[in-house]
Order: structure tokens, then sequence, then C-alpha cells
């Protein structure tokens, strides 16, 4: 199954190769992951997705937060969330035949953020399905796809703030978070 | 030993900020941490290091091999339980540390291992002596720390400290490049203190799990307890007795949890695993259920996991949550530390009667007796067994004993019996040959007064006998035994058994250990006869100074009895004699 880690770490040098080492230790791959600043001076958050047995998601939860840099752990793939990724994409498109790539991304809410005469560049945010329905559309005329970066998804559960461990060392906000009910009612407002 | 002009100054650090260089930074830290023994290897990147030892009250041990270094602080950690530290050079000292942080990582003893590092604008340019050693032991430390500035070194080194004995110990590595060395810093020891040790958020010990776990207990018929390292680690041997005696429990001990519990204890089965004697593995596949105190489940415990203890219900303490449902799944999982966890427990257990079970398991012990080697009639030839036997009785089982790995540290495991904790040090987890003896000079270090016998087989004493010139620099009465078959005895008991007695790369030239001995100016002897065993032993003991007793064995003998690894824990061979030799309950 699909195991999805939310961390904050500390942001200091070596953090990201101690996360990373333990899921080459297991040999299981990693087959996304985000890292940025915090809303917290000197954390970093990090959104990290692999394939493990359901099992092995409370071990690898338990052997993240042995990791000293580590300051709290979320396995948050079966939680209600929201989850988005960011894609860049380059194709090429003369001033013939952009039309139909502005209606494309049109259809997709996407934006386009540069052009010049040769290509131009579409930014994206959405969940994954949607990034690689556009892509599949593009690959269509072969050759048009000139370059795709993606961030990796970035997770956030609905509802309020939850970790529990940031409470315990007293830096976390005081609200109590919402009944599991509530979290299962919140709708997603951005259509996928 | 150096002269040691005025350390009162070094201790006036501790209370006043004063500007010192980074090299006496670290030694003021570890003043300060209590320690009083280095055991290390100097060299160009930790020199300025070395430098300034001469300042502060701590012995440096000169070892004769890094690897020995962090063997020796391992030792000096399994026999105290206190921090053992050990110190290299850059590149070839740090890396020969590698196998000793390996073995105290996979035992989880606190070691903290220093290290000197090229100045830090020559990091990753590959200057002479310069290897990645935080990258190196990243997986075989439970942290590690580059330091590259001077006013770093005093919170790192605490900090290092403070993640070696919390939670779950193990080895910490701080490196530190040669320019935060030979810079200066105001050494502030309270201020470098490290932020309150946060336990691991997913300890849980539920009033629930508690309750559970009790009802379990007092409804069991055949529950056995399975008495691990953590019950060292956590000082729970008062608490486990109580459980074991209260409930009226037998205890069966893994490898590094002998001596948790007395030997002699009558509730006290013995070792179990691999070669645990039958009747703690039969206990064990037979019981309904398992109160699991501070181990964790290893293969060389279980064997085959599809077919371990299925009748029973499994309840596990145990401090580190990565443990849990690793290999075995649960019942009740009490998520702690394993003293405090059953300081909560005891309330709520009562006395029960065991007698019927325990009685079960006395008569399966009498089958079995008849392959004791213990029984086997003098026939000239010495056996391992004989003597590990003898001298468990010669020393009244109170020496500290270090064994390295192989054959002699299963037999010592069966008949060399632990009463005390921290009386067996060896290396389980990784399985290091070559421990026996540097972690014998570090349990020595860390207790003097202590008798202190080495046993190593032929094999794995070669790998380390270097060190014995530190026994002799560092004038230690050690007595070392050493277990010589001309084989490499495990490896070739596993061609017997496995590989059609293909002896490949087993048989093994060694030299005349006695004559080695000497060469150090240290007395030995060979011991060919049981009958001449005792007075042998006896001489050592006596010696003012070490001594090495070269032990003649019967070439091929075996380990028994063996789970071959991946069978069931009760599909044991058997030593050959009358019975068939793989016998499980259900053939009688």
């Amino acid at each position: 199954m699909t195991h999805t880690f939310v961390a904050y770490v500390e942001d200091i040098p070596g953090v990201l190769t101690r996360v990373a080492s333990l899921f080459r230790r297991l040999n299981i791959n990693i087959s996304s992951l985000t890292v940025g600043r915090s809303e917290r001076v000197g954390l970093s958050r990090l959104t990290l997705v692999c394939e493990a047995s359901s099992e092995a998601g409370d071990r690898i939860r338990a052997s993240l937060y042995k990791l000293e840099n580590i300051v709290d752990v979320d396995d948050i793939a079966q939680a209600p969330n929201v989850t988005r990724e960011l894609a860049l994409i380059k194709v090429a498109a003369t001033p013939r035949n952009r039309a139909q790539i502005f209606d494309l991304v049109e259809v997709f809410r996407a934006r386009i953020v540069d052009l010049t005469s040769e290509s131009l560049m579409i930014e994206m945010t959405g969940v994954e399905s949607k990034i690689e329905g556009l892509i599949e559309i593009l690959r269509e005329d072969e050759g048009r796809i000139l370059e795709v970066c993606r961030s990796g998804k970035m997770t956030m559960r609905r509802g309020h703030h939850t970790s529990s461990v940031l409470k315990a060392m007293g830096k976390g906000p005081d609200e109590k978070p919402l009944p599991e009910e509530a979290n299962d009612t919140t709708v997603d407002i951005e259509p996928a | 030993m150096g002269n040691k002009p005025n350390t009162q100054s070094a201790e006036s650090h501790l209370t006043t900020p004063t500007r010192l260089t980074g090299a006496e930074i670290v030694w003021a830290t570890l003043v300060g941490e209590g320690v009083s023994t280095v055991f290390g290897y100097p060299g160009g990147a930790i020199l300025p290091v070395y430098d300034a030892l001469r300042k502060f009250p701590i012995h440096h041990v000169l070892v004769r091999h890094e690897q020995g270094a962090a063997h020796m602080a391992d030792g000096f950690a399994r026999a105290s339980g206190k921090v053992g530290v050990c110190m290299a050079t850059s590149g070839p000292g740090a890396t020969n540390l590698v196998t000793g942080i390996a073995t105290a990582m996979l035992d989880s003893i606190p070691v903290v291992c220093i290290t000197g590092n090229v100045s830090s604008k020559l990091l990753g340019s590959d200057a002479f002596q310069e290897v990645d050693i935080t990258g190196i032991t990243l997986p075989i430390t439970k942290h590690n720390f580059l330091i590259s500035k001077t006013e770093d070194i005093a919170h790192a080194i605490r900090y290092a400290f403070q993640i070696a004995q919390s939670g779950r110990p193990g080895p910490v590595l701080v490196d530190i490049t040669k320019d935060a060395q030979q810079g200066t810093a105001i050494f502030d020891f309270e201020a470098a203190k490290p932020r309150p040790y946060r336990p691991h958020p997913m300890l849980k010990v539920e009033d629930a799990g508690l309750t559970k776990a009790a009802e379990l207990i007092r409804n069991a018929k055949k529950p056995v307890i399975l008495s691990g390292h953590g019950v060292m680690e956590s000082q729970a041997m008062e608490q486990v007795r109580t459980l074991a005696e209260r409930a009226q429990i037998p205890v069966a001990l893994t490898l590094l949890g002998l001596g948790g519990f007395p030997a002699s204890h009558p509730l006290n089965l013995g070792m179990m695993g691999m070669h645990g004697e039958s009747w703690v593995n039969n206990a064990i596949q037979d019981a309904d259920l398992l109160i699991a105190c501070g181990m964790r489940f290893d293969d060389r415990v279980t064997g085959s996991l599809s077919t371990y203890a299925t009748k029973a219900k499994k309840i596990h303490i145990e401090i580190d949550p990565a443990e849990i449902n690793k290999n075995v799944k649960v019942d009740v999982a009490l998520v702690g530390d394993l003293r405090a966890v059953l300081e909560d427990l005891l309330p709520r257990i009562s006395g029960r009667d065991g007698s019927a079970w325990i009685k079960t398991i006395e008569a399966s012990k009498g089958d079995v007796s008849v392959h004791d080697i213990k029984n086997i009639p003098d026939s000239g030839h010495l056996y391992a067994a004989h003597v590990m036997h003898d001298l468990w009785r010669i020393t009244n089982g109170e020496a500290i004993v270090s064994t390295d790995v192989g054959q002699h540290q299963m037999w010592e495991a069966q008949y060399f019996h632990h009463e005390k904790p921290r009386s067996l040090v060896t290396s389980g987890g990784l399985g290091t040959m070559g421990f026996a003896l540097p972690s014998a000079i570090g349990a020595k270090m860390a207790c003097p007064e202590k008798e202190v016998w080495a046993i190593a087989g032929d094999g794995g004493f070669q790998m380390t006998a270097a060190e014995l010139s530190t026994i002799v620099q560092e004038k230690l009465k050690i007595n070392i035994a050493i277990i010589n078959n001309g084989y490499l005895g495990m490896v070739r008991q596993w061609q017997e058994f496995f590989y059609d007695s293909n002896y490949e790369a087993t048989p093994l030239v060694s030299p005349d250990f006695v004559k080695l001995a000497d060469a150090h100016g240290i007395s030995g002897r060979a011991v060919r006869t049981r009958a001449e065993l005792a007075e042998a032993v006896k001489e050592a003991r006596t010696c003012d100074g070490p001594f090495l007793l070269n032990f003649m064995v019967e070439k091929e003998d075996s380990v028994y009895p063996m789970i071959p690894a991946g069978s069931a824990l009760h599909e044991m061979i058997r030593r050959p004699g009358k019975n068939p030799i793989v016998e499980s309950p259900d053939d009688k």
C-alpha cells in the first residue's frame, strides 16, 4: 500500500541523508519527496511517499522517530487530507499550433508562464492524476513535450492542526483537533 | 600513564566558563561527563587532542588496532553500565572503528566514539587520511556529528552522551575537524547541556494494556517469561524476578539476557534459541503465553517464524517501538521502559499456582540429560564443554567472562552459569570474532577488582591477538582461555551438518599460543586432558600477571542441540546418542 509520511525535521546538513538512508536500508523506493521550510523556525517539513506493506507503516514511522533530527512524523495516506503536486511542462509550440494548447490549458485549469516562438511553459497544480492527464494528452503529439519538472506530492491533513508532538514540546497551537466526523465531511473545495 | 600535573584547573573549567582550545574542550567535557578512561590510538588529525591530554585527569589506554579500542569501550560499558569512550584519528583510524561500532549498535551498547578529521576546508577533497566517517557510520550509530567549529564541540559531546545512554542505548560518533580542535572558544559546561531528553513519542503503556496483560497472566496455564538484554539496561532484575516468583512463571533467557535472572534460580530454564537446551525451546513451543521482557525476537531465538510458539499469546514489553510486531506479532504491546512498566504491572499480578506446568518442564529435562556432554566419561579427550563447566565451578561463577563468537561462545552460554548481571560480555547481534580479548580489557578497566576471563577460539583470538601487548602495557590481570580445536569450529560444524562435511577453508594453522604469550611476557600453558584442567586454571588464577591457557580440545566436536537456521524451534539436531538425531515433541 501507499504510505505518505509527513515529517518535521531539523533544517541542518545531513538530515535528508538520514531519512533517505532508512528507506535505502529497507530496500524501499521513495516515489516522491518534497522538502521545504515549515511554519516553525529551524524546522523543515517533508512529505515522503513510498510503497510498503501495511504493517511496515508503523515500523517505518517508529524508525523515523528514532532519528535524532526528526521532531514529528505522521503517516497520513489513510487520513482525510489535501494532496497537491506542482508541475512545470515545457512543450514545443509554434504560433500556428499554440491555440490548441491554450485550450488544453484552459480545460485543465493550468497556466502559461513562459512563451517563446518555439516553445511555451505550462504551470499546473493539482492532484497527481490531473497532472498525469495533461501530460498524457500532450504526449499524443510525439516530440511535443520538451521537459517535465514535477515537485512531488505535498500533503496536509484536513481540519485543525493535530501534531501531538509539537504540542507536547509546548510549541503547538492550542486548538483542539476537529472530531473525526468533521474531518470526513470536509469537502475538497478545489475540484481535482 | 603520563604525569598529571595540576588537574585541579581541569575541574575548575567545569564551574567557571574559560577560553580553551577545542582539544582542551574535548577532554574537559569528557571529565564533566564523568569519564576516567579512554581507549584510543593517536594520529595526525587527532594530535591536537592528544597534545592536550596531559592537562586532564583521564587515563588513556593505547590500543594496538582501533577495532580493539571500540571493543574495549564496548566491554567497559557492558561490564559497568556506564558509557564507554574510544578515540581514533581520521581515515584508516576511523574506519578501523567500524566493526566495533556496529557490534555496539547491534547489542544496544552505549559507546561514544571521538574521531579527528582533516581541517574543515579540506573536507570532501580526498585529503590525506580523509574519509567521510559520519557517512560511513550513519547506519551503525544511533546518531553522529560532524563538528567543524570549536564552539560546537562541548555541546556535541554532551549530546552524544545523552543519546548513547537514553532510551534504547547505542553508539554515537563525534567527528571533529582538526581546525576545530586547534581553535579556541569559551568553554561553558553548563551552557553546553543538551535539550532535555525527549522520549520516543510512540512509547505507550495504557491502563487497558496492563489490565489485559495481567488477565493473560492470570489465565495462562503454560506461561514462559522471555528475559533479554533490556532487563539489564533498564535495571529491572528485581521486577522480573518478582513477576516470575509471584506468578510462578519459568524464565528463559536470550544470550545477552544471561545473568539478568540468576542461573541457580529454580525458575530459570536457561538460554533459549538456536543452541538452547531442548526443554527450554520445547517449553516455548508448548507455551500458551510468552511474556517478552526487553528482547527483540531475534531469528537466532525464534527459528522459523511461521512455526514459532503458535499456541501462545504474546505480551511484549519493550522500549523501542520499532521492535513491536517486527518479527513476531504480539497480542499486548507495552512500549516503555521495562522497569517502569513492570512496576505498573506488578500490583495487578497476584500469586498463582504454576506447579503443574513447571513439573511438565522438569520432567522433559530427564530424557535429555543422557545427551549432556558433562556426562560423557573421561575418554582422555578434552571437551570444550568440560572446560566451561570446570571454569564455572572453579571461579564460583563469579568471574566476568568475555567471549568471542562461535562454538566456544555457545558452550560458555550453556555451561558457565551466570548468576549476576553484567558478568557475561559477548557479541550477540553482530557476532564479531575478535571481540573477546579487547572487550575483556575494557571490562577489566571498568571493574579492576573483578576476576576477568577472555575466552576465545583459536580463529577469533588471532583476529585481535595484538591486544596482548595492551594487556601488558596496562599491567592488567586478565586470564585468557583459548579453546583450540584447529578449526573455525562453528563454520566447520555447519559444513558438517549442511555441506556434506566439506571442510573448505576451516582447518586452521595457529602459532603456539603459549610461546606467543611468552613473547609478550605473559605466562601460559597448554592443557590437553581434563585431568590437568583444574590445576592449570588454579595456576592461571594465582599468577600475579595475565595468564594464557591453551585448551587443546576435541577437534570435531559440535554444539548440541542445534536448530538449523530457518527450522522450527522444536526441530533440533541432538548430540548423537541413544535417541534419534532429530527429535521433536511429537516423536515421543
